[in-house]
C-alpha cells in the first residue's frame, strides 16, 4: 500500500445494475483520516456508489483504489484481504439475528484475528463500552430497540478496527440525541485511530457537524454536482440544487405552483 | 505452521532501574498482525513497580490497549504498582475501561426455577391454544361475511393463490405422485407374484392411491411448499409492519391475507389429489406393463372394477380438510411469528411440521370415520 496515497481514489467509475446507469462518470478522492460524506436527495445514487465502494456490486467500468492498492479489478483473494480493513455500518444495522450482540461483535475477531477468547471478549466489551452498550452483551437483536441496534452495528463495524469505516444513513430513524452520540462516535474513531470514514447522509446538522469535505450526487446528472467542504459549498457554491440542499431551501422549480402530483412526481 | 513468534524489540524497549521496569513502547500494533505478550518482558524478574511510554508508536489499534490490559491484570495480581500517566489518553482509557469492565461483570439474568418454567410452559400452551381457536374463529366469521357480501372478498388475490398453489404445483405433483404409484406396484408385484395374483397389483394400487396415498402425497408436499411459503410470506409481512398497517386502516388481516389463501388452498387441493390419483395408478399401470407383462386395459379394467365413486369421493373429502389444514397452519405461524429473519424461519418450520402433523391426525380420524360408516 502506498502511504501517500489517498486512503479512497475513485476514477471515472460508473456504477448501475445490469443495463440501467445509475452514476456516470464519478471522480474522488478521500483523504486518510477524513470525514466524507456522500449526500443527495433521494435516489440519486448514495447506497448505489457505498455498495460499489465496499464491493457488493461491480462497478460497469472505472477504477476504486484503497490506499493506491487497486480494488475493483483485484483477484478475489486480494479484495477479500481488503474488506477486512474495511468496517460497514448498514442502514438497518444488519445484524445477525440468530446471533447475540457479543457473539455479532465477536464473529469478525474470531474469523480473522487469530485472538484468544479471553482477548476477544476484552475486545468486546471494549467495543460495547464505547457504544454505550455495556451490559446488553448476551440480548439478541429483537431484543433491543432501533438506536441500539445502530450501536451494535457499529460496535461490530468497528471491531477489527478497521482503517476506513463506512456508514450508510447512520442517524435515519433516530432520535435526535442518539444520532447525535453516533456523531460524537464517528468523530471519537478519527480523533483516536485517524481512521478514514465514509458517511452516506442526508443529515444537515450530521454534515456540518462532522464533515471534512462531500460529494453531493444529483439524480438527473447521474454523478456529482458539487464536491468540497460543506461549510464553504453552501457559502460560495454558484449551483441552485446544491444552495438549496445544504441551507435547507426548496429545491429549484418546485415552489408553490408545481405542487401538483405530476410535480413531486417528477413524471 | 505457527506463526513465527513476534521480535519484542520491534514492539518495545525495556529498561530495569531499580525495581522499576521502564516500557517504552513503539513500532506498529495491529489485531491482524503478530504482538508480544506481556510475560515476555518480565525475563529479568519481576519489576516492583512498571511505567509505560509511547513516545514512538508509528500506527496502533486495540492490539495495543489489550497488551496493557495484559500488563495491568499481572500487575494487580502481583500487587506491583503500574504508571501509565505518559500513555496517549485514549490508549490508556481503552485499557483502564476494558480492566474496570472486568472487574465489575454484568451478572447473567437469573435462570427461573424449575416450577416457574413448567408454570411458563403451561401458561404458553394455554395462550397459543387459545390463539389457536381465536384465529379459527376468525377465520369462519370471515367467511360468513364473504357469504353475506361476496363482492367484497378478493377474487383477485384468491385467483393468484390458486394459480401458486395449483397449477404452478403440478410438475412437483405429477413427479412424486407417478414414482409413488411405481414403488407401490413393485413391492406389491413381488409378493403377489409367488401366489400368481398378478393382476392384483391392480386393485392395491388403485385403492391405495384413490383412498389414501392421492390425497396424502399431495398434501404433504403442499405442507412443505405452499404451506411454508405462506408462513414466510406473512411472517416477512409481519416483520416489515405490513400487517401492522392493515390493521390501522381498519382491515382485518385475516380476510385481506388469510381467507384468499385458505380458500384458494381448499380448492386446488381436490383437484391436485384427483391428479395425483391419476398419475399414482399410471405409475402402477407401467410396472404392471413392464415387469409383470400386464396389458395397460387389463389393468384399467382392473381398477375400474376396484375402485368406485365412493373412494374417490373419500379422498377428495379428505383433500379438501387437508387443504384447509395446511393453509390454517401456514397463516396461523406466519401471523405468530416473530419480528425477525430468524422469527420467519422458525415460523416456516414450525407451518410444516404443524401441518404434516394435523394431516396424520386427521387422516387417522377419517379412517375411524369411514370405517364406522363403511365408507
Amino acid at each position: 500500500m502506498d502511504p501517500v496515497a489517498p486512503a479512497i481514489s475513485v476514477e471515472h467509475l460508473v456504477c448501475g445494475y445490469d443495463e440501467r446507469i445509475i452514476l456516470r462518470d464519478v471522480s474522488f478522492n478521500v483523504g486518510a483520516g477524513e470525514i466524507f460524506f456522500v449526500v443527495g436527495g433521494s435516489g440519486c445514487g448514495k447506497s448505489t456508489l457505498l455498495r460499489h465502494l465496499i464491493g457488493l456490486n461491480r462497478p460497469l467500468s472505472g477504477t476504486i483504489r484503497f490506499s493506491g492498492q487497486p480494488f475493483t479489478e483485484a483477484d478475489p483473494e486480494v479484495r477479500r484481504r481488503m474488506l477486512r480493513s474495511f468496517g460497514v455500518l448498514y442502514q438497518s444495522a444488519a445484524l445477525w439475528s440468530s446471533l447475540t450482540v457479543r457473539e455479532n461483535v465477536a464473529l469478525p475477531l474470531q474469523e480473522h484475528s487469530g485472538l484468544g477468547p479471553r482477548e476477544i471478549n476484552d475486545l468486546v466489551a471494549l467495543k460495547l463500552a464505547q457504544v454505550g452498550l455495556t451490559g446488553f452483551a448476551d440480548f439478541y437483536p429483537a431484543e433491543l430497540s432501533g438506536g441500539m441496534k445502530k450501536r451494535a452495528g457499529i460496535a461490530r463495524a468497528l471491531a477489527m478496527d478497521p482503517s476506513i469505516v463506512f456508514f450508510d444513513e447512520p442517524g435515519a430513524g433516530l432520535d435526535p440525541v442518539t444520532a447525535r452520540e453516533i456523531d460524537a462516535l464517528i468523530l471519537r474513531i478519527r480523533e483516536d485511530f485517524g481512521t478514514t470514514c465514509v458517511v452516506v447522509s442526508h443529515e444537515l446538522d450530521s454534515i456540518f457537524r462532522l464533515g471534512d469535505r462531500l460529494i453531493m450526487l444529483d439524480r438527473a446528472e447521474s454523478g456529482i454536482i458539487a464536491q468540497g467542504a460543506p461549510e464553504q459549498l453552501r457559502e460560495t457554491s454558484q449551483d441552485p440544487r446544491v444552495t438549496a440542499f445544504l441551507r435547507r431551501e426548496p429545491p429549484p422549480g418546485r415552489g408553490k405552483s408545481s405542487a401538483s402530483p405530476r410535480g413531486v412526481l417528477g413524471r | 505452521m505457527a506463526a513465527p513468534a513476534p521480535d519484542l524489540r520491534d514492539f518495545v524497549g525495556c529498561e530495569t532501574e531499580g525495581g522499576t521496569l521502564r516500557v517504552a513502547l513503539r513500532g506498529r500494533w495491529r489485531l491482524l498482525e503478530a504482538r508480544p505478550a506481556f510475560v515476555d518482558l518480565l525475563t529479568a524478574g519481576a519489576p516492583q513497580r512498571i511505567v509505560f511510554s509511547a513516545e514512538s508508536v508509528e500506527a496502533w489499534d486495540a492490539s495495543l490497549p489489550l497488551f496493557l490490559v495484559e500488563g495491568l491484570r499481572w500487575a494487580r495480581e502481583q500487587g506491583v504498582a503500574v504508571d501509565l500517566a505518559a500513555l496517549p489518553a485514549a490508549m490508556r482509557g481503552m485499557a483502564e475501561q476494558v480492566v474496570e469492565i472486568g472487574l465489575h461483570p454484568v451478572p447473567p439474568p437469573e435462570r427461573p426455577g424449575l416450577t416457574t418454567r413448567v408454570g411458563e410452559a403451561t401458561l404458553d400452551a394455554m395462550t397459543k391454544s387459545w390463539d389457536v381457536v381465536t384465529f379459527i374463529g376468525d377465520c369462519v366469521l370471515a367467511l360468513a361475511r364473504v357469504a353475506r357480501r361476496p363482492r367484497q372478498f378478493r377474487w383477485a388475490d384468491c385467483a393468484a393463490e390458486m394459480q401458486n398453489c395449483g397449477a404452478m404445483a403440478l410438475p412437483i405433483v405429477s413427479l412424486i405422485s407417478l414414482l409413488v404409484g411405481l414403488i407401490m406396484a413393485y413391492q406389491a408385484a413381488v409378493q403377489l407374484r409367488q401366489f400368481g395374483a398378478d393382476i392384483y397389483v391392480a386393485d392395491l394400487v388403485g385403492l391405495a392411491v384413490v383412498r389414501e396415498m392421492g390425497p396424502m402425497m399431495a398434501a404433504v408436499i403442499m405442507a412443505g411448499r405452499t404451506g411454508a411459503a405462506f408462513a414466510a410470506t406473512l411472517g416477512n409481512m409481519k416483520a416489515g409492519e405490513e400487517i401492522d398497517a392493515l390493521q390501522t386502516l381498519g382491515l382485518r388481516p385475516v380476510d385481506f391475507l388469510v381467507l384468499p389463501r385458505l380458500l384458494a388452498l381448499g380448492m386446488m387441493m381436490p383437484l391436485l389429489a384427483l391428479y395425483a390419483n391419476l398419475l399414482g395408478i399410471l405409475g402402477g399401470m407401467a410396472v404392471a406393463w413392464r415387469v409383470l407383462e400386464i396389458p395397460p386395459a387389463a389393468y384399467w379394467v382392473e381398477t375400474q372394477s376396484i375402485v368406485d365413486l365412493s373412494d374417490v369421493a373419500s379422498g377428495l373429502i379428505k383433500s379438501v380438510v387437508f387443504g384447509l389444514l395446511i393453509g390454517l397452519s401456514g397463516c396461523l405461524r406466519g401471523l405468530q411469528a416473530d419480528r425477525s429473519a430468524a422469527g420467519v424461519g422458525k415460523a416456516t418450520t414450525s407451518a410444516v411440521v404443524t401441518a404434516i402433523l394435523l394431516i396424520i391426525v386427521a387422516d387417522a380420524i377419517f379412517a375411524v370415520v369411514f370405517n364406522l360408516l363403511g365408507i
